[in-house]
């Protein structure tokens, strides 16, 4: 277990970053928290000539958070993200989510955008990003682009960015109306990967009927999964709502395969579950919580 | 700190140097030397047709490449079965790098030693081996079945075949007013220490010696192997264990292909070599354990007392079997547990599949047997309508029974007979402590919040302190520190703590003046390793032995020197004085610093302390030798401790689980323990030892599996999927003890560094069954095996 060899490329500046990926092509690799990247090194399923950390760029280490939408740059931890109060008090599920990714250790070293470019369909992050629209932004020596989450995931650990492209930050946006979010997973051992997991947006109306439900799946298919439930549940009252039959709709349209931790049949059951639980805490949550003191209030998953 | 020690919960010794990083792990020794790292099979079953290292040989900072046509004279020769048994009629070995043929997935073929284990790894990737498949054996149903052989030469793929019987089963079966049958599957799993292995060796060409540093459990007995196996004499061989980051029983197995392999090449290379085992080379080249079938066929009368029963086990022994059939043997035994059988049978057959071999971690069989008992008792309970513990009761050995004979033979070779033990009084304390009267009243309330809850109970007797022996060296140094060694190996129990307590207590000196060395074969050659909860009760009498023949002279040559006469004399806080008079006072008293030192009659003076020891340094008696007669120099001495038999701790468990109704989700609600190890030396210790059992015992029950696929991959082969389970995973865990001494050692200590571990899956079974409203036959389980169990039961 000890990585192939490679050429180590440390730049400072964003510049120098993309101009070392152009220069170097498909042998390269980008390293950044190094929590996906190194074990696959180590066991050489992955062995790129080339290397470029980007742990210098300190331009990148932020997290922006306004009505919008939270940014947040390519250096900015896992950590960073989850405890920053002004992200939190704009689009509380990323904290909500971010508690179930791997352990504190982990999230202290490993970067969000790292792991919405590893795009691991067992990522949560990444289904966050696609329940919320969300946008990537990626940067080479051609300049710049940004795309949104249903075209940056390609399949399952690949994406459109190409070889020379680094990408410097990604955007939540914050859901419009009346709405309340939850993330909810089932996994073996606290911190792993999930064997389901969901997040969900409940928007209600003015006279707080349920206007949308949306909900995003991870280790259930090959890429996040974002399904429309909203038809289930169209029209009905925050809390007289037939989850269940959301539920059972989701479950209906995912289709898992087994793995040597669940059946098909146990996930699709979870999805179930979980949608149902889910979106019945976030209607609550969206008809409880207008201003983001009293979102605050009624606390996350934890 | 008080000279009283021996039962006291002191802070583990060892632990500050551990915690801040001090350790000297096998992979801290030796930076210098040239690294060495194996091709290993990437196929369960195949012949080896070729082997091209032409792509190889270029690499830079390569030094060796070796295949088993290298290896010269014993080295060469399959690798020893250390534990003959008259029924393992087709016991086979591997060898230290495959010869024509490789049986599992992970088995050595070619080693490479280079500058750096990246250096070695590239050359690894540029070997070419040819394989000729062969189709492999994967599961007990496959081995059982026997269409395909893994050994051409081991019909129906049974290594050995084993009966042992007590009175007339099928008599009893036959007369019994009810018969029940289980069928019972318990899967694989593995000891995983978080150090692998590793060896590094040190060819001294000038004085033709070999030191090997070795993460084992067993440092004399690989001394002896590598002396045979690099044809060396045993004197010119020092084997010593560093700092050992677990062993849960997989690194009692010696010598392993690798530690005949990184002696042979540094001394053929005349260069320091060492190889640290990475955790994927430890999935699929050290060794599993756990995984059974069991057909158990009880009768029993209306109170649920046993009469009769019939155990057949199907045991996967995996490719090869270099730790013989110690496992079954072991499950087939100790599965009796508190529990009167009546008639017994018990057959095993030990069955080859190309897999990992198995050998014995950590509870080393005593789970599967605990498992079968234990689902037995509540199959019984269900059948009856009685409470379960009623009928475990009813079925218990009582106190004036003890010793109890089963009539069996033990895996030591010995009657399985029961020292002693208060089966009653431990059960007592078990329903008190977890409330079992309780628990409906609070499994109503939980129903009424649609929750659902279930209680389960499993008892296990453990044979611990099996022999043939240990011994013990003790010595009071001239500055009245004391040191000890003992030959046994340590990997984490803590035994550098306990064994200076019992040294602290026979010498009367301070825990922290005690410093204990372990597993070094320098310090001490003569020891059998540590596994079967054995090291407590056996080097910890053999030390307080030793110590006790060194409290003799020092009482001795201390009164000589008071003008006293020993018996009048005792040692208090490291002084030597007449009873009970206050230390200090003028003429009554010397500290043993002063013994150790008039006890070395000198010539030389090379301090002021050995001044007093010369023949001019004080009053003498001219009239005998300065060594009397039948006496040795120096405060210090040897003993030995060989019991008749193993001794035989016992314990039970309690727990509360919920299972989810809509997620199938487990989760313990509490858990607990009450254990009978004998006489404590250490009750810390002996919880943190508890403690560490269950983790692994709640592993083994919910969470780990070795999942191999029909072709013979282990498809989980890293932590990231193999899941051992977290501090968060393990319940918080309640206990509680009886001291219930052993008469066989005098000490009156029994084992308890497996006892945690025993009944883990079988408590837990009980537990979820008791939850679901069905019986749990195979373990571990998860929660998507629980919702498969809920949907073949719900009418469709
Ligand atoms: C034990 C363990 C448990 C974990 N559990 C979870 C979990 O439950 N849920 C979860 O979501 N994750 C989990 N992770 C993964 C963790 O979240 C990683 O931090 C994350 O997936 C990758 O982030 P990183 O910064 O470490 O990226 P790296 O490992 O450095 O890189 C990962 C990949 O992304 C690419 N990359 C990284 N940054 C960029 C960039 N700016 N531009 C272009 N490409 C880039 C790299 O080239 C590489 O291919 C776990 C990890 C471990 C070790």
């Amino acid at each position: 277990m000890k990585p192939a060899g490679f050429t180590y490329h440390r730049p400072a500046t964003v510049d120098d970053a993309v101009a070392v990926l152009a220069e170097v092509g498909p042998a390269g690799k980008v390293l950044a928290g190094g929590q996906s990247l190194v074990p696959l090194l180590n066991m050489r399923l992955a062995a790129p000539e080339h290397l470029v950390d980007v742990n210098r760029l300190s331009d990148l280490a932020y997290v922006r958070a306004d009505g919008d939408g939270v940014t947040v740059g390519a250096l900015a931890r896992h950590a960073d993200v989850e405890r920053d109060e002004a992200a939190y008090a704009v689009l509380p599920l990323l904290r909500d989510t971010l508690r179930h990714v791997a352990h504190p250790t982990i999230r202290n070293r490993g970067t969000t955008v790292g792991s919405i470019a590893h795009a691991d369909p067992a990522g949560e992050l990444t289904a966050v990003l696609a329940l919320l629209a969300g946008t990537v932004t990626l940067r080479s020596a051609a300049g710049e682009r940004t795309v949104t989450a249903a075209d940056f995931f390609t399949g399952p650990m690949s994406t459109c960015a190409g070889a020379a492209e680094l990408v410097t930050s990604v955007t939540f946006p914050v859901p419009e109306g009346r709405t309340g979010t939850v993330w909810t997973e089932v996994a073996r051992r606290h911190g792993d990967y999930a064997v389901c997991g969901t997040g969900v947006v409940v928007t209600l109306d003015d006279d707080l009927r349920v206007a949308g439900a949306r909900a995003a799946y991870v280790s259930v298919g090959p890429e996040p999964v974002v399904l429309d439930l909203t038809e289930a549940v169209a029209g009905e009252m925050h809390d007289a709502a037939d989850w269940p039959a959301a539920g059972r709709l989701a479950a209906g349209r995912l289709d898992p395969d087994d793995d040597i931790h669940a059946t098909a049949a146990y996930r699709t059951r979870l999805a179930e579950v979980l949608t149902t639980r889910a979106l019945r805490e976030a209607a609550g949550r969206a008809a409880g919580a207008t201003t983001a003191a009293r979102r605050e209030a009624s606390g996350g998953d934890q | 700190m008080t000279t009283k020690a021996f039962g006291e919960p002191i802070a583990r010794l060892e632990d500050p140097r551990l915690l801040t990083g001090q350790g000297r792990f096998l992979d801290d020794i030796g930076h210098r030397a040239l690294a060495a790292a194996f091709v290993r099979s990437p196929h369960a079953h195949a012949r080896i047709a070729a082997i091209d290292v032409t792509d190889a040989v270029g690499v830079d900072g390569l030094v060796a490449i070796y295949t088993h046509d290298d290896l010269d004279g014993r080295a060469g020769e399959p690798l020893p079965l250390l534990i003959p048994h008259e029924a393992l009629t087709h016991g086979r070995t591997g060898y230290a790098l495959a010869k024509d043929e490789v049986n599992h997935v992970g088995e050595p073929i070619v080693m490479v030693v280079a500058t750096d284990r990246y250096v070695a790894e590239d050359v690894c990737a540029r070997i070419r081996v040819e394989y000729e498949f062969l189709p492999p054996v994967v599961g007990i149903e496959a081995a059982r079945a026997a269409e395909l052989l893994v050994h051409d030469d081991v019909p129906g793929n049974v290594s050995a075949h084993m009966v042992q019987e007590n009175g007339d089963v099928d008599a009893a079966l036959a007369a019994a007013p009810h018969v029940l049958e289980l069928d019972l599957d318990i899967e694989r799993s593995a000891s995983t220490p978080l150090e692998g292995k590793g060896v590094h060796a040190r060819w001294d060409a000038d004085d033709a010696s070999l030191r090997v540093y070795t993460s084992t459990q067993a440092s004399t007995s690989v001394r002896a192997a590598l002396a045979a196996r690099l044809e060396l004499p045993l004197d010119r061989v020092e084997v010593i264990a560093p700092d050992v980051g677990g062993g849960f029983g997989v690194k009692i197995v010696h010598p392993w292909p690798e530690e005949v392999m990184v002696p042979w090449a540094a001394i053929r290379l005349g260069r320091e070599v060492k190889w640290t085992e990475d955790r994927r080379e430890h999935f699929v080249g050290a060794t599993h354990e756990r995984g059974q079938l069991q057909h158990v066929k009880v009768g029993f009368d209306d109170d649920g007392r046993l009469l009769g029963l019939d155990v057949t086990v199907w045991h996967d022994n995996g490719a090869y079997t270099p730790y013989g059939i110690i496992v079954p043997i072991v499950t087939t035994t100790q599965l009796l547990g508190p529990y009167k059988p009546g008639a017994y049978r018990a057959e095993f057959f030990s069955l080859y599949t190309n897999t990992v071999t198995v050998t014995p971690y950590r509870g080393a069989g005593r789970p599967q047997g605990c498992f079968a008992m234990e689902r037995t008792m509540d199959a019984i309970a269900a059948y009856l309508g009685l409470d379960r513990t009623v009928v475990r009761e009813r079925n218990f050995i009582r106190p004036d029974e003890m010793p109890y004979d089963h009539g069996l033979i033990f895996q030591d070779g010995r009657p399985l007979i029961y020292d002693s033990g208060d089966y009653p009084a431990t059960l007592d304390k078990l329903k008190k402590l977890i409330g079992w009267e309780e628990f409906e009243a609070f499994r109503a309330e939980a129903r009424a919040a649609g929750r659902r809850v279930g209680i389960g109970i499993a008892c296990y007797v453990e044979g611990t302190g099996v022999g043939p022996y240990e011994g013990g060296w003790v010595k009071v140094e001239t500055d009245g520190t004391v040191v000890a060694a003992t030959g046994l190996t340590t990997q984490g129990q803590g035994h550098r703590t306990v064994f200076a307590q019992v040294v602290a207590e026979e010498l009367g000196v301070p825990v922290d003046r005690v410093t204990v060395t372990t597993g070094d074969t320098r310090r001490f050659g003569y020891a059998v390793g540590t596994f079967a909860s054995r090291a407590a009760v056996m080097s910890g009498n053999a030390l307080a032995s030793a110590a006790r023949k060194v409290r003799q002279k020092a009482l001795r040559v201390a009164g000589e020197a008071l003008e006293a006469d020993p018996r009048d004399l005792e040692i208090v806080d490291g002084v030597v004085r007449v009873i009970g008079s206050p230390s200090g006072a003028p003429g009554g008293s010397i500290p043993l610093a002063t013994v150790a030192v008039l006890a070395n009659p000198l010539r030389y003076a090379f301090d002021r302390e050995a001044e007093r020891a010369t023949q001019f340094g004080g009053p003498v008696d001219i009239s005998k030798p300065p060594v009397a007669e039948g006496d040795s120099p120096g405060l210090e001495d040897t003993g030995f401790y060989s019991p008749p038999r193993s001794t035989f701790a016992n314990g039970m468990h309690a727990a509360i689980v919920e299972t989810d109704p809509d997620t199938a989700e487990i989760s313990i609600l509490r858990y607990c323990v009450v254990h009978d190890c004998g006489t404590l030396i250490n009750p810390r210790i002996v919880e943190g030892q508890i403690h560490g059992g269950v983790a692994q015992g709640v592993g083994g029950a919910l969470y780990e599996r070795m999942v191999y696929d029909d072709a013979g991959q282990l498809l989980n082969a890293s932590f990231m999927d193999f899941l051992m389970p977290y501090a968060t995973e393990v319940p918080v865990i309640e206990t509680d003890h009886l001291e219930t001494p052993s008469p066989l050692n005098p000490l009156g200590i029994k084992g308890a560094g497996e006892a945690g571990v025993i009944p883990g899956s079988a408590v837990l079974a009980s537990a979820i069954s008791d939850a679901e409203g069905f019986a749990i036959t195979r373990m571990p389980i998860s929660p998507s095996d629980l919702y498969s169990l809920r949907l073949e039961r719900q009418p469709r």
